[in-house]
């Protein structure tokens, strides 16, 4: 006996996608997503879901580096190894402020990648929807409302019925 | 909106603004994906075969003049005092600069919302990328014994010194190698979905096992790329799996990367600018460097990404993608940028007149009318004139004359460098300490390697990354639009 992952349901086009969303929201689902091959416009309100946590990891990143090399500077021409060149101070904020800023955003741009991944729980290279070939035409340009078995109000002929409602067609169990 | 709102609006009856398609023709998604995955998914053409073996043969003037280089010493370049800068910092300055259009279409046009740049950014990014390992060649080398190159970095060494930050050139590397670094994680996260679209064709063909019609042999090969494809794509794709979830994350990354790309390509070709404008050589310490360098750094590109696309779009029948409306805003900002950097010329000119010192206009009357006459000539002439022409619609809409002339702009900004570098160094304060600076053999197959060692980084990517970011191409799509769209395509939304 193979684990239930969820059901999937498709839908015609991108209008009733997206309102087909609205109502898993307001129906109260929790554990369930959209797929599509592109960036819908206005989903994550659709799908209830709050602002992204990209940013903080881009602040973290962007600190770090202007910080480091801040002090990288201080350290290495005015404390580690003092080097006397053209009678310029050995250290300003001045001078070292390309470096600071390249680094700021070097750093803050690791962070913002990094950041897509941890939010996204990348890599993850299985997941059980891979397994359903209608699943794989999201890719073309099938739109799919996977709703999780381990959500609270999951339940296998109610929650089918409910996305039959809702427009949804070609209305798949998929197994883990 | 309120009653009122929509009473006067009945009342008035707007007109539909048109806005040209940005995908012509009434295309749906599948013809996208298809049309974009096939360019990596069929067999390789033969034009392709034929340019990597040109490509290749080009790369290895590079990779001979390196040699030559590296088992002789910097003394094969035509360098000699007073001109210690030759066509090493030409080309560093003007790969670099051809870079920035890639940069300025990613970042600063998906800031400005522009949706045109959906179906150009990723080639541009491409390039800027293959344009930073070539302009990465010459300051590499020009250090002498390349060996020690990691001196640069602030990596602890036997001598137990630091690299002296007070010198432009040591921004110049945080400045190039955070520019490398920061377009391939960005070229890279663009491309994820795509990567995710191409891992689930493969899936499917092998799935269904659609692998008939040639022979035994042939179709056994074709299974086995489709393993390869699998595997290759599945692993840079890390699990991407189109999730609305999935989405929302990586747009605001996306959005976050152009945010901090847009000050990145400004200071790059700025600190760039700074290790001429920090010297006080007459013609080089200026403040107008940097807005003028970043103004010709996107002009050269833009040239150059359309000296690209115009062919492939050709090759690959993607007229339906890359249409004329994308064609005349590259032409129109090859004209803005274009017309920057005549003002700039000319500027300089009214500047070294307005500003009195008797070494400052020397240098710039010595720079159109000296020795290098010929050279500014060029520069000015394929800079500031031929951009002139994008004022002419029918101009625009001759897909071989705006390649030719992108050819031109290329050429008149590898000029400016070679004006702006040499001019100044030949003839500066003391008459008895002039010299003439004339590239060697060696200068010049390096030099004209790099567009070899380009054209073979870039073929490369042609063959195993999708040239578009489909995602994006299908965003901007009237079908992408969640409140329905009434038949007729309009342009990018929202």
């Amino acid at each position: 006996m193979t684990e239930k992952y969820g059901i999937i349901a498709s839908f015609p086009d991108t209008p009733s996608f997206f309102h087909a969303a609205e109502k898993v929201r307001d129906a109260g689902y929790k554990n369930w997503d959209t797929y599509s091959s592109f960036p819908v416009h206005g989903m994550p309100e659709a799908q209830g879901q709050a602002r992204s946590k990209v940013p903080i990891f881009t602040f973290l990143g962007g600190i770090t580096g202007f910080t480091v090399g801040l002090l990288m500077v201080w350290w290495m021409n005015a404390y580690d190894y003092p080097l006397i060149v053209r009678g310029q101070p050995f250290f300003s904020p001045v001078f070292p402020f390309p470096i600071m800023y390249e680094l700021t955003i070097l750093l803050a741009a690791f962070g913002t990648l990094g950041g897509m991944f941890i939010t996204n729980l990348l890599p993850q290279h299985y997941n059980p929807l891979f397994n359903s070939d209608q699943f794989l035409e999201v890719s073309g340009d099938r739109l799919v409302i996977a709703i999780e078995a381990r959500d609270a109000q999951y339940d296998v002929d109610a929650t089918r019925q409910f996305l039959e409602e809702i427009g949804g067609t070609d209305i798949e169990e998929v197994t883990a | 909106m309120d009653a009122t709102q929509a009473a006067l609006l009945a009342k008035v009856q707007p007109a539909e603004l048109y806005e040209q398609p940005l995908v012509t023709n009434n295309r749906d998604f599948n013809w996208v994906t298809d049309k974009i995955c096939r360019i990596v998914e069929t067999k390789t053409p033969t034009w392709w075969w034929i340019c990597m073996a040109v490509a290749l043969m080009t790369a290895s003037f590079t990779g001979l003049g390196l040699l030559w280089l590296v088992s002789t010493g910097v003394g094969v370049w035509g360098l000699a005092n007073p001109i210690n800068w030759g066509w090493a910092i030409v080309n560093f300055v003007f790969w670099i600069g051809i870079g920035h259009a890639g940069t300025l279409i990613s970042a600063v046009l998906c800031l400005l919302k522009q949706g045109w740049r959906t179906s150009i950014n990723r080639a541009a990014e491409a390039m800027t990328i293959f344009a930073v390992v070539c302009a990465g060649i010459f300051p590499l080398f020009h250090v002498g014994r390349v060996w020690y190159a990691w001196w640069l970095f602030p990596i602890p060494n036997s001598n137990v010194i630091w690299p002296q930050f007070r010198s432009p050139l040591e921004w110049d590397v945080f400045a190039v190698s955070t520019y490398g670094t920061v377009s391939v994680l960005f070229w890279y996260m663009g491309m994820i979905p795509d990567l995710g679209v191409l891992r689930d064709r493969a899936v499917q063909r092998l799935n269904k096992g659609v692998y008939e019609g040639g022979g035994a042999i042939a179709n056994k090969l074709a299974e086995g790329m489709d393993l390869f494809r699998k595997n290759f794509y599945a692993i840079l794709a890390m699990g991407w799996r189109n999730a609305g979830n999935h989405w929302r994350n990586y747009e605001m990354a996306y959005l976050v990367l152009a945010g901090l790309s847009t000050p990145l390509v400004l200071s790059v070709h700025t600190i760039v600018s700074f290790d001429f404008a920090l010297a006080v050589l007459p013609g080089w310490h200026t403040t107008i460097f940097p807005p003028y360098f970043v103004a010709g750094a996107i002009f050269s590109g833009f040239g150059m990404v359309l000296t690209l696309m115009l062919p492939l779009r050709a090759l690959y029948g993607l007229h339906d993608l890359i249409t004329q409306r994308h064609i005349d805003n590259m032409c129109k900002i090859c004209l803005g940028t274009g017309s920057i950097v005549g003002y700039a010329y000319i500027m300089e000119f009214f500047i070294a007149w307005y500003g009195a010192n008797p070494y400052e206009s020397f240098a710039f009357i010595n720079r159109a009318f000296g020795q290098y006459w010929w050279a500014y000539v060029m520069m000015f002439s394929c800079n500031v004139f031929t951009p002139q022409l994008f004022w002419f619609k029918k101009v625009r809409a001759n897909a071989a004359l705006v390649w030719i002339m992108s050819i031109f702009i290329n050429v008149g900004m590898w000029f400016e460098r070679f004006v702006i570098t040499v001019t100044s160094l030949a003839n500066d304060f003391l008459p008895s300490s002039w010299g003439y600076y004339s590239p060697t053999m060696v200068d010049i197959l390096t030099f004209f390697g790099t567009f070899g060692l380009f054209s073979v980084l870039f073929l490369l990517f042609l063959r195993f990354l999708p040239l578009m970011p489909i995602a994006e191409v299908k965003f901007v799509m009237p079908q992408a639009d969640p409140h329905g769209h009434h038949g007729d395509q309009k342009g990018g939304q929202h």
